[in-house]
């Protein structure tokens, strides 16, 4: 017991050490990085952070990316909840087909539709808009969403439905006030994940979007491709790309595992 | 209890169905139609039938790059999948150790991909990256910028870090989800560690891991961002998996055709995963009901 302990704390700080380092070198200005080898920061500057948050091409990036990730919440639950529900409750024409076909879309390589969203998106307008990415990240996060909800209502006996019914209640009115608040963690778990995947996309949200909603993963892949690399400058604005997560996390931390499981992601 | 049998149900899944189609079904077509014309420019085309695919199909790089991808994927398994079980085995079941290894061991998954490439590039340059210097300390000439063989244990290293997690939670899920009974029945029967772990916590576990298999295979398969920031898809082309060779050619030479003749047939491989894949869950499902 004692034996495992320790290997799994040894474990923990291997998983923490390049995400440590990314940290302290943010913590350096480019001459000191370059200049000595330190294993902590001797001299703690926050110029790098400070340099973000007064730079606008910066942290716009930031607003941008979380502007189209919390669209592409809201858009992929209000369409995956009564869809959800339809695939947890009801056998129809096609329901098998359907989830399967929704499925692919999950797996679907993101640079098979590159070229085509490119050319969808700039012949009906909507290239460099925040509901363009919202929209493109649908494509995986909606049949996710579909099937985590799914795992969650169908968890939820089906006796609730129909005493409701038998009671009077209108489908909209049971949904919304009756079986949603059932689901609840369910919902936060879903959300979560959609979060999770329209955070760390890179592909789509670079190639929908030139200056307006250009996200920081795509500022920063910029930077690392040309100039003179400031190292500094770069480990800040990945460390302030990891606490939106890390924050996200901590909110569904007791439903995480339970979530990782029904959704099968 | 059987579902209720009614058709009405559709219109709950209209919204759905309409959304996925915008984005998946009207992408899909122009890619069919790209990939049976010569592009020229706007309106100066060409019907060419099927000599972009046969053209992909012999295209010798893209064999190169997928067996390495397969390699890849195949390499990424073996890891990944025993790692994942041997640290869900030893996280802290309850109390505050469990919810703080949990959030810790979930915090590589919420890095966007191109920041693990950074992370990565910044943690094992030999100047000024902890990794890379300690190995270069060792007196091992460490650049994975120069060397095939240190570009593939760069990368894998990446990707096990990165992933070995996603792994780790599904199966600890798993576990959490054994009743204790069955532990205390192993331990009246007086079972070494190695029988419960056996008998008991690997077959419960079956449904988590064929999941986790099964996506890691996929996602793993996909792909792009982290050695597209790590290597470029190099040093020369070894590097160069499926996605990283297809984006190259639509965005890089924009060569449409060849393009999607390529997306089509990537895409019809994963269909066919996707399908096999399907087919495991239902099975698994219908596996657990019995038992």
């Amino acid at each position: 017991m004692k034996k495992r302990t320790i290997a799994f704390i040894i474990y923990l700080v291997l998983l923490m050490l390049p995400i440590y380092w990314m940290f302290n070198m943010s913590l350096q200005t480019n001459a000191d990085i370059m200049g000595s080898f330190n294993l902590y920061p001797k001299n703690i500057t926050f110029s790098n952070y400070m340099n973000i948050f007064t730079d606008s091409a910066w942290y716009n990036g930031y607003i941008n990316s979380i502007i189209y990730v919390s669209m592409n919440m809201v858009i992929s639950l209000a369409v995956a909840l009564p869809a959800a529900y339809a695939f947890s409750r009801y056998n129809f024409i096609g329901d098998k087909q359907i989830f399967f076909w929704l499925l692919t879309n999950r797996m679907a390589p993101a640079a098979v539709f590159l070229l085509p969203f490119f050319q969808l998106y700039s012949t009906v307008g909507l290239i460099d808009t925040h509901i363009a990415v919202a929209l493109a990240h649908c494509l995986f996060n909606v049949p996710l969403s579909v099937w985590i909800l799914e795992g969650f209502m169908s968890g939820v006996p089906r006796e609730i439905d129909e005493t409701a019914f038998i009671d009077g209640y209108k489908f909209p009115r049971f949904f919304l006030t009756i079986f949603l608040p059932l689901i609840k963690s369910g919902i936060g778990v879903t959300a979560f994940f959609c979060f999770m995947f329209s955070w760390v996309e890179l592909l789509f949200a670079r190639t929908l979007t030139v200056t307006n909603a250009k996200p920081i993963a795509a500022i920063m892949t910029r930077t690392v491709s040309s100039s003179g690399l400031d190292w500094g400058l770069l480990a800040a604005a990945g460390i302030l790309t990891i606490v939106p997560g890390a924050l996200v996390i901590y909110f569904v931390r007791n439903n995480l595992a339970k979530g990782f499981a029904m959704g099968r992601v | 209890m059987d579902k209720w049998k009614d058709n009405k149900a559709w219109f709950l899944v209209i919204p759905v169905f309409i959304l996925v189609a915008f984005s998946a079904i009207i992408p899909l077509m122009t890619v069919v139609n790209y990939s049976v014309q010569d592009i020229f420019g706007p309106g100066n085309r060409l019907f060419v039938g099927t000599e972009w695919f046969k053209e992909t199909l012999s295209d010798t790089r893209l064999h190169d790059a997928l067996g390495r991808q397969l390699l890849f994927s195949g390499l990424v398994l073996l890891i990944e999948m025993p790692l994942g079980i041997l640290i869900a085995l030893m996280m802290p079941k309850k109390g505050w150790a469990s919810s703080l290894s949990l959030v810790l061991i979930a915090l590589p998954l919420l890095i966007p991909w191109n920041v693990i490439g950074t992370i990565w590039i910044i943690f094992t340059r030999p100047d000024i990256g902890l990794l890379g210097a300690a190995i270069n300390g060792m007196g091992v000439a460490f650049d994975h910028t120069n060397s095939a063989g240190q570009a593939w244990i760069t990368l894998m290293l990446m990707e096990v870090w990165h992933w070995t997690p996603l792994v780790a939670l599904l199966a600890f899920a798993g576990l959490r989800a054994i009743p204790e009974a069955y532990f205390q029945a192993a331990k009246i029967d007086g079972a070494s560690t190695w029988a419960t772990f056996w008998y008991i916590q690997l077959p419960k576990m079956r449904g988590v891991l064929t999941i986790a298999l099964l996506l890691r295979f996929m996602d793993s398969f996909l792909i792009y961002a982290e050695p597209f920031v790590l290597t470029g898809g190099g040093p020369g082309n070894t590097t160069t998996f499926l996605s990283i060779y297809l984006v190259k050619i639509a965005v890089g030479q924009f060569d449409l055709g060849p393009a999607a003749a390529f997306s089509l047939i990537y895409f019809l491989i994963i269909l066919l995963f996707c399908w096999l894949f399907y087919q495991v869950l239902l099975n698994v499902g219908k596996g657990e009901k019995t038992s």
